[in-house]
């Protein structure tokens, strides 16, 4: 089998792994810890380190380009309640007229 | 009680002109919340299957490893590794790495699956960073909006590998046409209206503090596995005020 296939196969498994052993192992109880609290917030953390990650991480650097002009421009859009497909439009827009422009 | 107070003000003023968009339920609901992502989505599904073509991948590992693995991030990760003359245990702890997120979110949506075991595996193979988000409600998440959304993603993820791996590159960068910057936006936008009192918010500002501190010095996905941290500091401020 090749390198490729392996590598295919094994990451299929364990991310298919990954994803079903809290809901299979958990069932369908509640979280303890109070109400949900801890994932309450873990929302807000993991959002808003994808945020800071798919906007300013390239590989293992953090950088400043046009993805961070896309994401001012579409918090602009968000304080204005934008709905979020014009938000997610204008961060788009942006970023490919500087990219465009440079 | 004063956050109470905050967070029942600003749920009402944030209500009146989101609720038509981010509360509805049921899986024609997930599948309208995620239609604005699925342009970006499908052109990166398209980006993917060019790229492994470029790498020498065949076209039907290809497409079998969006079908399994899901998550562009790690296949991408797989597909630069192998194709820079990497190892293939590289590449493989690569994705891992990538993918590990999906634990902790998972459980978190557990209570949301459905059914035996088998029947949970597999809708929890519909999770994915943006399904996971739009499904959210205060700590709860919807099943029908992770499924549906979940489900447009995967068919709109997919079939852009397939177009990838047929057209090949005559096809433009996802990145010229900035969609690379659709992602954090969405992001933000699915995070803003969580943050309405001071745990929400230092959450995330700790969660975004972690991730890019550790951008530079970790491999790629630590820094999104370790933000979870900064829930429990979250638990504990909400202990020392109780």
């Amino acid at each position: 089998m090749s390198s490729v296939w392996i590598a295919v196969l094994v990451v299929g498994a364990a991310t298919i792994a990954i994803k079903a052993a809290g809901p299979v192992l958990a069932g369908e109880r509640e979280l303890p810890l109070g109400s949900g609290r801890v994932v309450d917030l873990l929302a807000p953390a993991l959002l808003a380190a994808l945020v800071a990650t798919q906007a300013f991480a390239s590989d293992e650097a953090l950088v400043l380009d046009e993805r961070a002009a896309g994401l001012f421009a579409g918090a602009v859009a968000i304080v204005l309640k934008a709905p979020l497909l014009v938000v997610v439009v204008v961060a788009a827009a942006t970023a490919a007229l500087l990219r465009l422009a440079t | 009680m004063r956050a109470l107070v905050l967070h029942t003000a600003v749920s009402v003023l944030r209500s009146v002109p989101k609720s038509r968009s981010t509360r509805r339920t049921g899986y024609g609901a997930g599948l309208r919340a995620v239609t604005p992502l699925l342009p970006a989505v499908v052109a990166f599904g398209v980006s993917f299957g060019v790229l492994a073509q470029s790498a020498g991948m065949a076209a039907s590992a290809s497409i079998v490893m969006s079908l399994t693995t899901f998550a562009g991030s790690a296949q991408f990760a797989v597909v630069s590794v192998l194709g820079a003359g990497g190892t293939v245990a590289a590449a493989i702890g690569a994705a891992v790495l990538l993918n590990a997120r999906y634990g902790p979110m998972a459980l978190a949506a557990s209570s949301a699956f459905r059914g035996g075991r088998l029947r949970r595996l597999l809708e929890a193979q519909l999770l994915v960073d943006e399904s996971w988000a739009l499904a959210q409600r205060d700590g709860r998440f919807d099943r029908r909006v992770l499924l549906g959304a979940g489900a447009g993603l995967y068919v709109g993820w997919s079939g852009g590998t397939a177009i990838g791996v047929v057209a090949g590159d005559s096809l433009a960068d996802p990145a010229t046409l900035g969609l690379d910057a659709a992602f954090p936006a969405l992001f933000l936008a699915l995070v803003a209206p969580l943050l309405r009192d001071r745990n929400t918010l230092a959450a995330a500002m700790l969660g975004a503090g972690i991730a890019l501190c550790l951008t530079p010095i970790t491999p790629a996905g630590v820094p999104v596995i370790a933000a979870t941290a900064a829930c429990l500091v979250g638990l504990r401020r909400e202990q020392t005020r109780a």
